[in-house]
């Protein structure tokens, strides 16, 4: 990776013209602008494993309830704000129910059919491991033998996928560092939008800046820094000012009250509908050993906090919600069973969510099995049924057309499933 | 203490009156360890392109006190100085360390109190259990005052730290400290670790210039280690392998099938975990029961503790050797059997040279150091020095730098916001530590703060994303502007208002700046104050390498 990465710089700083450019005008100039009607894609990672089963709430199995004796959400009751909320259309007997948490962000989306769930979703991988799965599932490559998965492989799924677009894509990483996921061949800028987003000098001072490493192989690096931390800063100062037009101004009086992730989510929306594709943020907390509460508690506020964000997320996009996809996934779920300290371990499957403007949500996806002492992973925590790769890969295939070799580069020997969502 | 005291004056009438060269008592030599501040720098233009480069590796960074003496004793006899300074800190650095309530403390009395209040707070038995408090928002507040003590306990370890890494002379052994603490990396997020970890950096940092195999001992005994790899909780028929399988894959013969040779197997991964089970913890003063014949097999130093009752005694065989049950003396055969290996010493050779020289060092300096590891039986030291006086290595540092040139090395977060301080603070002592901690979280290399048990990487490409570039520039301008309140309280009060540093002093006309690129030149030319020629310089493309 080294190499690859050291090589692909030094020739852009040779090679290319758009390099040799100062400070503004990188980024895009990188990529050609996306066309209409080309497809947006967010992949919110939930670090430390979430409890997928106490979010999308398997209400018809008894055995939940066996399960779980102190930290389960009580069956669907209109009368009870603490019980979860029926999945079932009006009239069915109700099998899954939602947190109530996600009540008011996330039923709205699941009844216009924008949020579909994938349960018994995952990996292959078995170590219940938090660094060993996060790395596998971002590096998106297949397992190796048993008990000698590389700990890397050099790049990550998202950075191929950009790479499959020649050059349609326009990758971001809304985080601190660049996230595995992110790295390979192709230069990804990453920026966290948890801070103030004012820029972070002046003209003057970016060309004061940049003309030292003119030449250097951090030049194109520093260029779309900069150039990335402008336009966080321009699009903050949108959102402060409201200058916008009408359908914007609306979305907007929501993202003036909005604070934490929400906040993060709103701006994140506002530049990916003016520019970036592909992207990714990171959420964590998910590691909910102990006390993890049922209606209330830490797994009720992390949640509330993930709905208002996407919620908010998909407000903010406008128009272009229609053209975008959002997968929420997490390296694992957790045991199915409660621990003795009220809380739940390293487990295996759990659901993800997806979610988008044009989806045909609504509904679960994927294979599904019933939920009993029987079905259980190793008798512990949930079997996988839709691997995450072969889910992905269908996912893209429809999204972006990719032929076979170009979907083989981004996931490698893996056969995609069409889960009808795109 | 009352030397301390007495130096601690003296060293600031030293500043008071701008000398250059203080006499300290007590063992250690005549080095300047309070400087007196940039303007009065000694140095002379004497020094190359070569000598600071040099300096660059073998210290953090330089600062005023570190040229004069390597002025004054010339390369070799400063290594040598730097490879055998005492382990105590100097007398001014002592008393701010004294100061700490880590300090004040041993793990075991910190972790006894832990209990205690955990006690309090559920009642015997851990949750659910007899007693306790009796509501549930008692129960949180409790927890959430421990929970605060712990965070103190953390911040004044990582304070030691850096305090250390920023001040004391003995810049190799706080460089080593770091390296070892992040070859056998704990998360401080785990478990109790936080609580006895200044303790598990106390015993890597008393071995960081010495044997190999004696700094894989302490962290082998080490509360923070086992708990980490979690082998306090591997016993005979309930293993867990997640340990062994370190000490041979990160701490000792590098991974099997890699560059080092290292040919282990799962096999040898399973045996050397049962080697390992019965080292564990005893947070209580309840001495557990042992049957009379395995009595004289018990052991216990502190927190660490071998039972014997938890022990597989049967024999076993690793890397092709037996080793016949008998309790902790098999993990100490284990140990040396594993630091003895070629790929140990190749493993860790490669590593260090990673860190001190180059991203991919030259095979034959690794070869070197590698053969000197063997003939020293592991001395950190004289593989050290074997590296620093490589002559290729210093022959190559007098050129000058080239983009991608062999032996160029880009400042981890660590090293660029530790040099940074040092230049620009030349020496003061800083009260308020949490800015810097705050600047490596977000350059994303915080002390104790990696997750996964490999380490922070060593090399280039982890540490230049579009992102973290952008953010050492703000870094640097906070250093540079002086608005970081880094002489606040620890509590973030108001300190002494010292503005901006002077980064235009004699340290930098006479050192730094005859090795300058032109177009950082160019830049420092056009900015339009001193905190902006600050923040320039400490952005600049030359201060990211050393």
């Amino acid at each position: 990776m080294t190499l690859s990465r050291r090589t692909m710089l030094k020739l852009t700083v040779l090679g290319a013209a758009h390099s040799v450019l100062p400070v503004r005008g990188i980024v895009s100039q990188v990529f050609a602008a996306p066309g209409a009607g080309d497809a947006k894609f967010l992949l919110v990672f939930l670090r430390g494993g979430y409890d997928g089963t106490n979010v999308v709430i398997p209400v018809g199995s008894s055995f939940y309830y066996e399960a779980r004796p102190t930290i389960a959400l009580p069956k669907p009751d209109p009368n009870n704000p603490q019980a979860a909320i029926s999945l079932a259309r009006p009239g069915d007997a109700a099998v899954w129910g939602l947190h109530p948490a996600l009540k008011d962000s996330m039923l709205p989306l699941w009844q216009k059919g924008q949020l579909a769930f994938v349960p018994f979703a995952g990996t292959d991988d078995l170590t219940r491991s938090h660094f060993e799965t996060q790395d596998s599932v971002e590096s998106g490559m297949p397992l190796a033998g048993a008990g000698n998965a590389p700990h890397t492989y050099g790049s990550g799924f998202l950075n191929r996928l950009a790479s499959a677009l020649d050059g349609k894509a326009e990758p971001v990483a809304f985080t601190d560092g660049l996230p595995m996921v992110m790295t390979g061949d192709v230069v990804v800028p990453n920026v966290s939008l948890k801070g103030t987003g004012r820029a972070p000098f002046d003209d003057r001072q970016m060309a004061l800046l940049s003309g030292m490493y003119a030449g250097t192989r951090f030049e194109p690096l520093i260029n779309e820094g900069f150039e990335l931390r402008k336009t966080v800063a321009e699009q903050a100062e949108m959102m402060q000012s409201g200058n916008m037009n009408a359908e914007m101004q609306a979305a907007n009086r929501n993202a003036m009250t909005a604070r934490g992730f929400e906040l993060e989510a709103r701006r994140m929306a506002g530049l990916m509908r003016d520019k970036f594709n592909v992207a990714f943020i990171d959420v964590g907390g998910w590691d909910t050993h102990v006390n993890q509460g049922n209606a209330q508690g830490q797994l009720a506020t992390l949640v509330a906090s993930l709905g208002q964000g996407l919620a908010g997320f998909a407000e903010q996009m406008g128009p272009e919600w229609s053209r975008t996809v959002v997968v929420v996934l997490s390296e694992f779920g957790r045991t199915f069973r409660e621990n003795g300290t009220r809380g739940t371990d390293h487990g295996h499957g759990t659901v993800y969510w997806v979610l988008g403007g044009a989806l045909s949500g609504g509904r679960f996806a994927g294979e599904q099995t019933a939920v009993s002492a029987q079905t259980l992973n190793q008798n512990r925590d949930w079997p996988v049924l839709t691997e995450y790769r072969s889910m992905l890969g269908g996912l893209f295939r429809r999204m972006y057309s990719l032929d076979a070799s170009r979907l083989d580069r981004v996931f490698p020997r893996t056969v995609p499933r069409d889960l009808g969502l795109v | 203490m009352t030397t301390h005291h007495t130096f601690s004056n003296f060293s600031s009438f030293c500043f008071r009156a701008g000398l250059t060269l203080c006499l300290v008592a007590s063992g250690w030599p005549a080095y300047p360890s309070s400087s007196s501040g940039p303007s009065a720098s000694a140095a002379s233009p004497s020094l190359g392109r070569g000598d600071l480069r040099w300096l660059d590796r073998v210290t953090f960074g330089i600062d005023s006190a570190t040229v004069a003496r390597y002025e004054r004793l010339g390369r070799g006899k400063f290594l040598d100085e730097q490879l055998h300074l005492p382990g105590d800190d100097p007398p001014d650095l002592a008393v701010a360390v004294g100061a700490l309530s880590i300090t004040q403390q041993t793990a075991e009395q910190r972790m006894r109190a832990v209990v205690a209040e955990q006690q309090r707070i559920n009642g015997v038995g851990g949750v659910g259990g007899r007693g306790g408090l009796a509501t549930e928002d008692d129960k949180q507040k409790a927890r959430t005052a421990l929970n605060l003590a712990g965070n103190q306990v953390l911040y004044e370890t990582t304070k030691r730290h850096l305090m250390r890494a920023v001040l004391s002379p003995a810049q190799l052994r706080e460089q080593m400290t770091w390296f070892w603490m992040n070859h056998f990396s704990v998360f401080a997020g785990k478990a109790n670790i936080r609580w006895t970890l200044a303790e598990y950096e106390a015993s890597v940092r008393a071995h960081a210039l010495g044997r190999f195999s004696d700094l894989v001992m302490a962290t082998v005994t080490s509360p923070a280690m086992l708990e980490y790899l979690d082998n306090a909780q591997s016993s005979v028929g309930r293993i867990n392998e997640n340990y062994a399988r370190e000490l041979m894959e990160l701490h000792t013969l590098g991974v099997s099938g890699g560059a080092s040779g290292s040919r282990y197997t799962q096999q040898d991964v399973q045996e050397l975990a049962r080697v390992l089970t019965g080292a564990g913890l005893n947070l209580t003063d309840i001495t557990p029961k042992v049957s009379k014949e395995r009595q004289s097999q018990y052991v216990r130093r502190g927190l660490f503790e071998f039972n014997p009752p938890r022990h597989d005694f049967a024999d076993k065989k690793v890397l092709g050797k037996t080793i016949q049950g008998e309790g902790l003396p098999e993990i100490e055969q284990a140990v040396t059997l594993l630091c003895r290996q070629e790929a140990t010493a190749r493993f860790i050779s490669r590593k260090l040279a990673t860190y001190f020289v180059a991203d991919e060092p030259p095979a034959k300096l690794v070869d070197k150091m590698t053969q000197t590891f063997e003939h020293s039986e592991g001395s950190i030291a004289d593989v050290l020095r074997v590296m620093f006086l490589d002559h290729e290595f210093i022959a190559s540092l007098d050129k000058a730098a080239t983009e991608g040139a062999a032996y160029e090395k880009f400042k981890d977060p660590m090293q660029f916001v530790v040099s940074s301080l040092r230049l620009a603070y030349d020496g003061q002592t800083l009260t308020n530590y949490q800015p810097v901690i705050g600047w490596l979280t977000q350059l994303g290399e915080p002390l104790y703060g990696r997750v996964t048990p490999d380490g922070y990487p060593l090399t280039e490409p982890a540490w230049t994303s579009s992102g973290q570039m952008v953010r050492r520039f703000e870094i640097a301008r906070a250093i540079g502007s002086g608005s970081a309140g880094l002489f606040n309280t620890d509590d973030n009060k108001p300190g002494p208002n010292i503005g901006f540093p002077m980064l235009t002093n004699r340290l930098f006309f006479d050192v730094l700046e005859p090795a300058l690129g032109a177009r950082t030149r160019e830049a420092l030319k056009r900015t339009a104050s001193q905190q902006e020629w600050n923040t320039m310089f400490l952005a600049s493309p030359d201060w990211m390498q050393r």
